[in-house]
């Protein structure tokens, strides 16, 4: 098995411990260096942390900026990194407090793991749902459900069986498929890393055994192998030192990152240029490791087309059918900045590649995140989830996120001072006849 | 077509695989978004990185942007050297702002403590300004400290080159949003996601050069606050400071005054990785006195501009 890399989100607020369990996770993976340790040391005596046995305060690991330590609160999302012998973990730790449905999605769109943090005297509560809710949108594929401070209710089986009953519940409303929950106490550190005495009820993995086990996958099924084009390479009169000249006399290059399935040099393929479908085939691939006979999902690529089609950055290559171009979205929204939407607002819409100008032409509805119904809404606000509906000035070739994270993924973003407003999840487009 | 040979591919992407083409695909979207963007690269390992996947997002064409250099005038000679023929190699232009000339012409004036690191800030916000930056590709790791650990990889700069870690962009999925108001610009960390320990199994997969001082050299060193720190026109020991002839070698490359060596014998690549699975010391922690002046050090520098 080759070293892989996992990303894990983890949401929760201070109050689940979810500080402590981060530090826990860090601490006994062995991921904190002695500097670190002793300054942590330091600062727990300091503050004469555990009373008459001094601890470590595991919290003050992931504490950041000083104002939040000031403050005693947790204002971004902080990144952290450790290591075991078969896996790389990147972990975007997200405030529960402020700001928390924009920090959710930004720790969470890229995970391939997201762990909820639960207080177990308090089990499920409006921020649980609001969470999982994000989770669900975002199709993050695999959630586990951390129930934490266990110990406080004395490891109490029956307790805990009710709130896996309240989250399966829950999963079944959302849809969320792959979910897991774990009875654990991160201060004191039982079925975090190590397996803990105190629960020989639970016969499940720990935290980081469950960790080490997930296999990493797709956010969701990318059907397409896909290309939004980043940058176009035409090397003439600025090529690489040390490069033949004549070689590279004609070369023009379609850089992009390959979303889904396999590209092979000889494929058909069709595309978006400029609003308008084409269709080519490949004559060229470059990968980072030079020409190549075929490219797979995630890597970053250089392609080369039999003919001469005016492509650019924006446009879309695609092997197989492409969506078909629309100009009329509708959409599931999380609403990231202190703005309002409304219908009627011109923003700017970034969908893969392609910048361009768009109107929002209908907010449809409002969800409510304590029981997931929806209500009509004229306008959405920071940390909103809704519906709305955008038309743009310039085709584009979405798909639905179910169906593709790339192709069904966009930013709305104030024209004026460049704010990113929204997140945006394509459920249906209209195809202009 | 130019194929000669063709790379395998791989069935299981590794680490590095991933972390290189989300490396790329940011630089992609950086120069294809902004309008005079620039790499700021100090000859340390982390911005040698950086421009070798430049160089990689851009192939064959040649690094299309300029590399900047902020020289406190308290660098390593080697690295100089280093900066020198890395320009001349990947035959790229060079903007130099000198600490040196500010100083001499009385707009910033020596520190008691003889450091210059904290006099680079406004001589990197004269530079931005003087030649229309609007963006800086920077090689910072969030593994590196607290306050990198909460920067987004386009990080927002006001007019005053300041970074306000309540008022981030969220950043989702992988769609950059770089745009920003007149007389902003970005700051562009491509290798957050990257660990000491990754850069250097990249460094030598990919058999990247380096500055010589990385790996184990004699030196004329003296002990100050627990740290190795070398003999040089700027960092000169006290009398209670014995100076002794080490082994040792750098994890980081910065100002001579305040930058730190470790003994070691690791001379090669594969030694100085093989050291580091050992270490118990962090990267910064180990080296840098002008991060060990409060653990606030980095957040309150780069709120005023700072790398």
């Amino acid at each position: 098995m080759p070293h892989t890399l996992l990303r894990i989100a983890t949401a929760g607020s201070v109050d689940d411990g979810k500080s402590t369990l981060v530090g826990r996770l860090l601490h006994d993976s062995k991921a904190i260096l002695a500097d670190s340790l002793d300054e942590l040391t330091r600062t727990s005596t300091e503050r004469g942390f555990g009373g008459e046995v001094p601890a470590l305060d595991l919290a003050l690991l992931t504490d950041g900026l000083r104002a939040e330590r000031e403050q005693g609160i947790t204002i971004d999302v902080a990144y952290r990194y450790f290591s075991t012998d078969t896996r790389s973990y990147i972990l975007a730790d997200c405030p529960g407090h402020v700001q928390y449905t924009r920090n959710t999605v930004t720790g969470a769109s890229t995970a391939d793991v997201a762990v909820v943090l639960v207080d177990a005297r308090n089990g499920v509560l409006e921020q649980t749902r609001r969470h999982l809710g994000v989770l669900a949108l975002l199709r993050v594929p695999q959630v586990v459900v951390a129930v934490n401070k266990m110990d406080l209710i004395d490891w109490d089986e029956q307790q805990f069986s009710a709130i896996v009953a309240d989250i399966e519940a829950l999963a079944n409303q959302l849809g969320l498929a792959r979910i897991h929950t774990i009875p654990l106490s991160a201060l004191g550190g039982q079925n975090v890393v190590e397996p803990g005495a105190q629960s020989p009820w639970y016969e499940g993995p720990t935290l980081l055994g469950l960790l080490e086990a997930i296999e990493p996958s797709e956010h969701v099924q990318e059907h397409l192998p896909r290309l939004d084009v980043q940058y176009v390479i035409r090397p003439q009169g600025a090529l690489a030192p040390g490069l033949d000249a004549e070689a590279y006399r004609d070369f023009r290059g379609y850089a992009g990152t390959l979303a889904g399935g396999t590209l092979n040099v000889g494929d058909n393929v069709s595309l978006l240029s400029n609003g308008r479908p084409a269709q080519s085939q490949i004559a060229g691939i470059h990968t980072v490791n030079g020409p190549a006979a075929s490219a797979e999902a995630g890597e970053a690529i250089v392609l080369e087309l039999a003919d001469e089609i005016d492509i650019a950055r924006g446009d879309t290559i695609v092997a197989g059918a492409l969506p078909e171009p629309s100009k009329e979205l509708s959409a599931e929204v999380c609403v990231l900045a202190e703005r309002t939407l409304r219908s009627g607002d011109r923003v700017l819409i970034k969908h893969g590649t392609k910048v361009t100008q768009a109107k929002i032409s209908g907010i449809e509805h409002v969800l409510d995140v304590l029981d997931y119904s929806t209500r009509p809404a004229e306008s959405l606000q920071l940390n909103d989830l809704g519906r709305l509906s955008v038309r743009t000035a310039s085709a584009l070739a979405a798909e639905a996120y179910a169906s593709s994270r790339t192709g069904g993924s966009f930013l709305l973003i104030d024209p004026v001072d460049g704010t990113t407003l929204a997140a945006g999840f394509v459920q249906d487009r209209h195809v202009a006849a | 077509m130019t194929a000669q040979t063709l790379a395998p591919t791989r069935a299981e992407r590794s680490v590095l695989d991933a972390l290189e083409a989300e490396s790329i695909h940011i630089i992609r979207e950086v120069l294809a978004e902004h309008e005079k963007p620039a790499l700021l690269f100090s000859g340390g390992k982390d911005s040698v990185v950086v421009l070798h996947l430049l160089a990689k997002a851009v192939a064959p064409a040649r690094v299309p942007i300029p590399v900047v250099h902020v020289d406190t005038g308290h660098n390593f000679g080697e690295v100089i050297a280093f900066r020198d023929a890395a320009v001349e190699r990947y035959g790229l232009n060079l903007v130099v702002g000198s600490v040196q000339d500010y100083i001499d012409d009385g707009r910033l004036s020596e520190r008691a403590d003889g450091t210059r690191n904290l006099l680079q800030t406004r001589v990197l916000l004269d530079t931005i300004e003087a030649h229309g930056f609007d963006v800086l590709f920077g090689g910072a790791r969030r593994d590196e400290d607290k306050a990198r650990a909460k920067e987004r990889i386009l990080s927002l700069r006001d007019e005053f080159g300041g970074w306000d870690p309540r008022n981030q962009r969220p950043e989702v999925w992988n769609l950059y949003n770089g745009r920003h108001e007149p007389g902003w610009h970005v700051r562009a960390f491509p290798i957050s996601n990257w660990t000491e320990a990754d850069i250097w199994a990249y460094i030598e997969r990919e058999e990247i050069q380096l500055p010589p001082i990385y790996f184990a050299h004699a030196r004329q060193v003296f002990e100050r606050d627990g740290m190795l720190r070398a003999v040089t026109p700027v960092s000169q020991p006290t009398e209670d400071e014995p100076v002794t002839i080490r082994r040792v070698r750098y994890r980081t490359v910065g100002d001579a005054s305040c930058t730190g060596a470790v003994a070691s014998e690791a001379d090669t690549i594969e030694k100085v990785r093989a050291e580091l699975a050992l270490s118990t010391l962090t990267e910064r922690g180990a080296t840098r006195a002008d991060d060990r002046i409060s653990s606030a050090a980095m957040e309150d520098r780069k709120k005023e501009g700072y790398f």
